[in-house]
């Protein structure tokens, strides 16, 4: 038989593997390498973490005491006295004011939205991997969370338990773990269903192992790449929160409340009252733009 | 066991452990099947099962290959599921080597594969990819308790013995190596905790012709190198025909012939056997085939044919084809022929049938 003879030769490996040894490079190597090329990730990161940067060092940079009034420096325009950005409705330095604002603003954005991943991304990846009636029992609940409008659930929240900043991440937190469960959730049962798992379980692997080893790895990045957008919408949740009243208290300096103080100034100098805006909507576009840039670097067909 | 496995004999380098390993000595069988069965219940179906395994039995000797055979859809892949416990069996017994399997006084499933690997068909999914390749390999054996660097000392040797350089391939992830490479990986992957027995379900169906040829010569070669027992499951009948000792034919879930490969590819019982053979395109165009050897399409599991299964597209079907299930006659050793056929049952009252002289046992 002709297809017989054929196959009787000797392997010859030669053709399938004389390819020239090319550079290996781990995964997250190639995301940093993907990254490089990518000029307006670089250009909106670097802006991220000046932003970052400002917020962290404000003691450093702010040119006058963010808490200091006064009655005849109010609403000042740009300049006035030294007070590059002017002043605001008590008279209090706009620009000391944004950079400490920055801290409230950032850490309402990033640490409710790192406690949903913990807490949604494990509830998720358990899900998913256990799958039945502890999948349903998981999820029909996080169901319940998102009947809601996310922003009237924030509101409900830190309306139920008052204000101040602690109030107002668990708020954000609870808004944002659903979410976050869901995505960990529809990868882990993604990921579940291949044939690498199925091949773990046949070599013996207990749960745990072919957890940690084999479902891990592939969760985490649509994981890393959801929490990354969630954080300009915790920044613009948490503003809104703010100059709902349901945020900090006055006086201290975060964007939202600012916006909302300074609103009923918008005829005497609108440029003034529209800076903690600006704020915001820089902050949390760029953000969105940094991972976006990440999602497109991770997300590699392979 | 002095030689009495043929596979021992022409080893170069049969792995140590084995010896100790072979409890029931070359005469047991490595794995017995019997009366597997596995229904899926239909979403929504009302209480509608897929017999997707429908009572299953058979026996694989030591040191052979066994190539199963059959259309899309007909169990096989799920029989091969079943074998290593990934699916659990509904009912049946599985014997490993003379011991019982997940049952009281038997082995446990994790014993069992220890001995028992598998190498699916999608070369591509089957591995992880943020994993590279040499992690991969070495993950049977530190889940088998090696250490990391043994594992990977192990990972190492077994990669290239499949031909692939450890430096090269090693670091690499899958979406960097070609289909027959990856392939590869997954042999080698399969072959890193040392198993008695390979369950290859469609382990070559995906690749490139030569690819395939190339594959199948190195499963060949490690059958021999480490004294292994193939499970080769394919719906190639060429590729079964030559890898294979035996053949065992499926059809909607049940075993409709066994046998060895000459016999079932010279002398097929099965009328379906034949309508399978039938279908292999000739490699002659003189001798191009005119009719089509089977007509329709095979009953759903759902709800298979009473009688014998094959009966609906059968173009000997009579009465008694309707009214009992045809029994495969019994089989005692490799040399064993039998077909689920009342043609082959002398007196079963089907009017073709063989006489009670010859049987149906070749």
């Amino acid at each position: 038989m002709a297809h017989t003879a054929i196959l009787d030769h000797s392997p010859t490996q030669a053709g399938e593997q004389s390819a020239p040894a090319l550079k290996v490079r781990g995964y997250w190597a190639s995301v940093v390498y993907r990254l490089r090329y990518d000029p307006v990730t670089l250009f909106f990161g670097a802006i991220v973490l000046l932003i970052v940067l400002a917020a962290i060092f404000a003691p450093l940079l702010a040119p006058f005491d963010p808490y200091r009034e006064s009655i005849i420096g109010r609403l000042k325009p740009f300049g006035w006295r030294n007070h590059l950005l002017g002043t605001d409705e008590l008279g209090r330095d706009l620009l000391s004011r944004l950079l400490y604002g920055g801290r409230v603003s950032l850490l309402m954005g990033v640490v409710p939205v790192f406690i949903a991943t913990i807490v949604g991304g494990s509830l998720g990846i358990v899900g998913g991997f256990a799958g039945k009636s502890v999948n349903t029992a998981i999820m029909r609940t996080m169901d319940v969370f998102y009947a809601f409008p996310s922003v009237l659930l924030a509101v409900a929240i830190s309306g139920a338990m008052g204000g101040g900043i602690t109030n107002g991440m668990i708020a954000l937190s609870l808004v944002f773990t659903p979410a976050m469960c869901r995505v960990a959730e529809t990868a882990t049962a993604q990921v579940k269903s291949l044939d690498f798992v199925e091949a773990a379980r046949a070599t013996g692997a207990g749960t745990f192992t072919i957890l940690r080893y084999h479902i891990l790895g592939n969760v985490l990045g649509p994981v890393f790449i959801y929490a990354s957008t969630l954080v300009s919408v915790g920044i613009l949740l948490a503003s809104g929160l703010s100059f709902l009243g349901l945020g900090v208290r006055p006086p201290t300096a975060d964007w939202g409340l600012m916006l909302s103080t300074l609103r009923q100034s918008i005829y005497v100098n609108p440029v003034i009252c529209a800076l903690p805006g600006a704020a915001i909507f820089i902050t949390s576009i760029c953000f969105n733009l940094v991972s976006d840039g990440l999602r497109a670097a991770m997300d590699v067909r392979m | 066991m002095s030689g009495c496995d043929r596979v021992n004999a022409i080893s170069p380098a049969p792995p140590a452990s084995d010896a100790s390993r072979d409890r029931g000595g070359p005469a047991q069988p490595l794995l017995i099947a019997r009366d597997l069965r596995k229904h899926f219940k239909v979403q929504g179906g009302g209480g509608a099962f897929v017999r997707a395994v429908d009572g299953v039995s058979f026996t694989l000797f030591k040191g052979e290959t066994l190539g199963i055979v059959g259309e899309s859809g007909c169990g096989k892949s799920t029989l091969a599921r079943l074998l290593l416990h990934l699916l659990r069996p509904d009912s049946g017994e599985l014997v490993f080597d003379g011991d019982t399997v997940a049952e009281m006084r038997g082995i446990s499933v994790n014993a069992l594969r220890r001995q028992v690997q598998m190498v699916f068909q999608d070369s591509y999914s089957s591995l992880n990819p943020r994993m590279p390749v040499r992690d991969t390999v070495a993950f049977g054996p530190f889940v088998h308790g090696k250490g990391k660097a043994a594992a990977r000392d192990i990972a190492r040797s077994i990669l290239s013995r499949v031909g692939l350089d450890p430096d090269l391939f090693g670091p690499r992830y899958p979406h960097e190596l070609s289909g027959g490479q990856k392939q590869r990986v997954n042999i080698a992957r399969a072959l890193a905790i040392e198993p008695r027995m390979v369950i290859l379900d469609e382990a070559v169906s995906a690749l490139d012709k030569s690819v395939e040829a190339q594959v199948l010569n190195l499963l060949r070669k490690l059958k021999a190198d480490f004294n292994l027992t193939y499970l080769f499951i394919s719906h190639d009948l060429n590729v079964v025909r030559y890898i294979s000792d035996r053949v065992l034919v499926m059809y909607l879930g049940a075993v409709v012939e066994l046998g060895p490969v000459d016999e079932i590819f010279s002398r097929p019982l099965h009328p379906y056997t034949r309508a399978l053979l039938g279908s292999r395109p000739s490699m002659n165009p003189e001798q191009r085939i005119e009719e089509p050897p089977i007509t329709g399409d095979p009953p759903s599991p759902i709800d298979p044919p009473s009688g014998c299964r094959f009966r609906t597209r059968c173009p000997f079907a009579e009465p008694v084809c309707e009214a009992r299930v045809p029994e495969p006659g019994a089989w005692t050793d490799r040399a064993s022929h039998v077909a689920a056929c009342h043609i082959q049952v002398p007196g079963s009252g089907h009017s073709q049938a063989v006489a009670a002289a010859t049987g149906g046992n070749a």
